[in-house]
C-alpha cells in the first residue's frame, strides 16, 4: 500500500464518520460542524485526484462562506428536537425512496468500469494548471451554460431580497452615509466672545 | 546544503523528506512566534510613544523581556471552563483560530526559492485557508454560553464574511494583471515593464496601477484581523472583550497569538501582492528577503498607527463601508482593469 492509498483511506474514514454524524448528532450546531468537517475532508480527497481547483473552491465557497452563514442561522434558531422527531415515521417511506435512488445513482457512477463506460484518465502532465484549463473551458465551450447558471444565481439573489424586504421603515432611523460625511462646521458654531471689561 | 541533505539521508533514510519538511516548518513557525511576541512589545511601545507615554520599561533593558514575562504568566494561569460551556468546542475553538493563521504560511514565498510549498494555486489556497479563521471566533462565542461572547461572535462573523468579498475582488484584479495564481509568479510579474527597466522598480509594482485595490485590500485586511478601528468583535467598551471574554490563561493567549499571526500574514500578503515582495525598489540595490521584512514592518506599523489614531467604527457604519463603498469600488475597478488590459495601453504584457 503506497502513501497515497493510505491518505485516501484516512480521509475517507473521516469523511464517512463525519457524514454519519451529520445526520445522527442531536445538537444541530454539532451536526453543522460535522458537515464542515465532511466538506473539508472532501476537498482533501479531490486534491488527491489532482483537482486542486475544485478542492480549494469547495473549501473557499462552502466552508469559508456558506457554512459560516449556515452556522450563524443554526446558532440563532431555537430548535425543539422532539417536535422535529415527531413526524419521523410519516416521512420515512419518502426518505427511504429518495435514499435508495441516490444509492442507485452512486452505484451506477462507481460501477462505470463494470458497465464498460470509459473512465476519464486523471493523470495530468506536469505544467498544466488545473485552474487555467477550467477557466478556458468555462469561457469558451461552456460559455452559455455558465452565463445561464450565473443568471439563475442572480435571480435567486434578487428573489431572496424581494422576499425579505418589508418596505420602507416607518420609524426614525439614522443614515450612516450622511453621518460620516458630516463636517464640524455644520454642527458646531464657534463664537468670538470679547472679554468683558468694566 | 548538500552536506546537510546527505547527513539527514544517512540518519533518517526514507523518511528524510518528511523530516526535512518538518524542519522547514519549524524554521518558519519559530521566527513567526517570536515575531508575534515582539509585535506585542512593539505595539505597546509605539502606542505609548503616540500617546506620550513610555510603554513597558521595567522587565529587562528597555522592557525587552516583557513579552516573555507575559507569555510565562499566561502559561501558568488556570484555564477556566465555564459550567454551562460546550466543553469540547470550547477547547478546540482557540486551535481553530490559530491553525489557519499558521497553515497559510505554507505557501508564502520569502524569496524566489525560499518557499515551503511552491504550488500553482497558492493565492486560492491562502484565500481558502484564511476564510477558515472565522470558525474559531464563531465557535468560541457560541460555546462559551455567554451573551457578550455570542454578540461578539455574531458581529465578527458578519464582518469577516462581508470584508472577505471586497478582499477577494481586489485579489482577482491582482491575478488578472499577473496572469497567475502562484505567489512567486505574482511577485516576478511586478518586476517588468518600462519603469522597472530604467531602475525605478517601485513604480512598476501593483500598488500604483491598482491603487484603489491596494487601499481596499489594506483596509479589508485590518477588518479581517478584527483590529482597531474595526474591532467591534472585541469592543471592550461595549461588550467587555467580545468572543473570548470567557477564556483565560493559555486558551486566551492562543487567541492573542492568532490575532497577531494574522496581522503578520496580512502584512506579508500585502507586501507580496502589491509592494513587490522581496524585490528591491530601485535598480542599483540587490533583491532579498530583507526587503520583504522591511515592507512587512512598515505595514505592521500602519496597523498600530491606525489603532492609536482612529476611534472604533459603529457597527452599521462598518457594514456600510464594506458593502456600499468597497464592493462597488471593486466592481468598477475590475471592469477598468479588464478594459485596460484589452486596450493598446496595456502595461502588463
Amino acid at each position: 500500500m503506497d502513501f497515497q492509498t493510505l491518505v485516501f483511506f484516512f480521509l475517507s474514514a473521516i469523511l464517512i464518520v463525519a457524514s454519519l454524524r451529520v445526520i445522527t448528532a442531536r445538537n444541530p450546531v454539532h451536526a453543522a460542524l460535522f458537515l464542515i468537517l465532511a466538506f473539508f475532508t472532501c476537498g482533501g480527497i479531490w486534491s488527491l485526484l489532482q483537482a486542486e481547483f475544485l478542492a480549494i473552491a469547495i473549501i473557499l465557497v462552502y466552508v469559508g462562506a456558506v457554512m459560516v452563514l449556515f452556522l450563524f442561522v443554526v446558532m440563532m434558531l431555537d430548535i425543539n428536537l422532539d417536535r422535529i422527531r415527531q413526524g419521523f415515521w410519516n416521512y420515512l417511506p419518502l426518505g427511504a425512496i429518495l435514499g435508495m435512488l441516490m444509492v442507485l445513482e452512486m452505484g451506477l457512477v462507481l460501477g462505470s468500469k463494470y458497465f464498460q463506460v470509459p473512465a476519464a484518465d486523471v493523470a495530468l502532465p506536469a505544467g498544466i494548471s488545473n485552474t487555467k484549463s477550467i477557466g478556458a473551458l468555462m469561457f469558451s465551450d461552456y460559455v452559455y451554460p455558465f452565463e445561464l447558471a450565473s443568471i439563475v444565481l442572480l435571480v435567486g439573489m434578487i428573489a431572496a431580497i424581494v422576499l425579505t424586504y418589508r418596505g420602507p421603515k416607518k420609524t426614525k432611523y439614522t443614515n450612516p452615509n450622511q453621518q460620516v460625511f458630516v463636517k464640524a462646521k455644520d454642527r458646531v458654531r464657534v463664537l468670538q466672545m470679547p472679554v468683558e471689561k468694566d | 546544503m548538500d552536506a546537510v541533505m546527505n547527513f539527514g539521508q544517512g540518519i533518517f533514510g526514507g523518511i528524510w523528506p518528511g523530516v526535512w519538511t518538518l524542519i522547514k516548518i519549524v524554521l518558519i513557525v519559530a521566527p513567526l512566534m517570536l515575531g508575534v511576541a515582539y509585535l506585542t512589545y512593539f505595539e505597546r511601545k509605539v502606542i505609548g510613544f503616540m500617546q506620550v507615554r513610555i510603554g513597558p520599561n521595567r522587565v529587562g533593558p528597555l522592557g525587552l523581556i516583557q513579552p516573555i514575562a507575559d507569555g510565562l504568566k499566561l502559561l501558568l494561569k488556570e484555564v477556566i471552563v465555564p459550567t454551562g460551556a460546550n466543553k469540547g468546542i470550547f477547547v478546540i475553538a482557540p486551535m481553530l483560530a490559530l491553525a489557519p493563521a499558521l497553515a497559510a504560511w505554507a505557501v508564502v514565498p520569502f524569496t524566489d526559492s525560499l518557499v515551503l510549498a511552491n504550488i500553482d494555486a497558492s493565492l486560492l489556497y491562502i484565500m481558502a485557508i484564511t476564510s477558515m479563521g472565522v470558525y474559531g471566533v464563531i465557535l468560541s462565542g457560541w460555546s462559551s454560553n455567554s451573551k457578550y461572547a455570542f454578540l461578539g461572535a455574531m458581529r465578527s462573523a458578519a464582518q469577516m464574511v462581508s470584508y472577505e468579498i471586497s478582499m477577494g475582488f481586489s485579489l482577482i484584479c491582482v491575478l488578472m494583471v499577473s496572469n497567475s495564481l502562484n505567489l512567486v509568479d505574482i511577485v516576478n510579474a511586478q518586476h517588468q515593464g518600462r519603469l522597472a527597466g530604467i531602475g525605478l522598480g517601485f513604480l512598476s509594482w501593483n500598488w500604483l496601477p491598482l491603487l484603489p485595490m491596494f487601499m481596499v485590500y489594506l483596509i479589508s485586511g485590518v477588518a479581517e484581523t478584527n483590529r482597531a478601528p474595526f474591532d467591534v468583535a472585541e469592543g471592550e467598551s461595549e461588550i467587555v472583550a467580545g468572543f473570548f471574554v470567557e477564556y483565560s490563561g493559555m486558551a486566551f493567549a492562543v487567541f492573542f497569538l492568532a490575532e497577531y499571526a494574522n496581522m503578520i500574514l496580512v502584512s506579508a500578503l500585502t507586501s507580496i501582492l502589491f509592494l513587490g515582495g522581496w524585490l528591491s525598489p530601485v535598480g542599483f540595490l540587490p533583491d532579498g528577503i530583507f526587503w520583504l521584512l522591511a515592507k512587512m514592518s512598515a505595514i505592521l506599523f500602519l496597523f498600530l498607527w491606525f489603532r492609536a489614531t482612529f476611534p472604533r467604527y459603529r457597527y452599521d457604519q462598518l457594514m456600510r463601508l464594506g458593502w456600499k463603498v468597497f464592493v462597488p469600488v471593486c466592481l468598477v475597478w475590475l471592469v477598468v482593469v479588464g478594459c485596460w488590459m484589452m486596450s493598446p495601453l496595456n502595461i502588463w504584457k
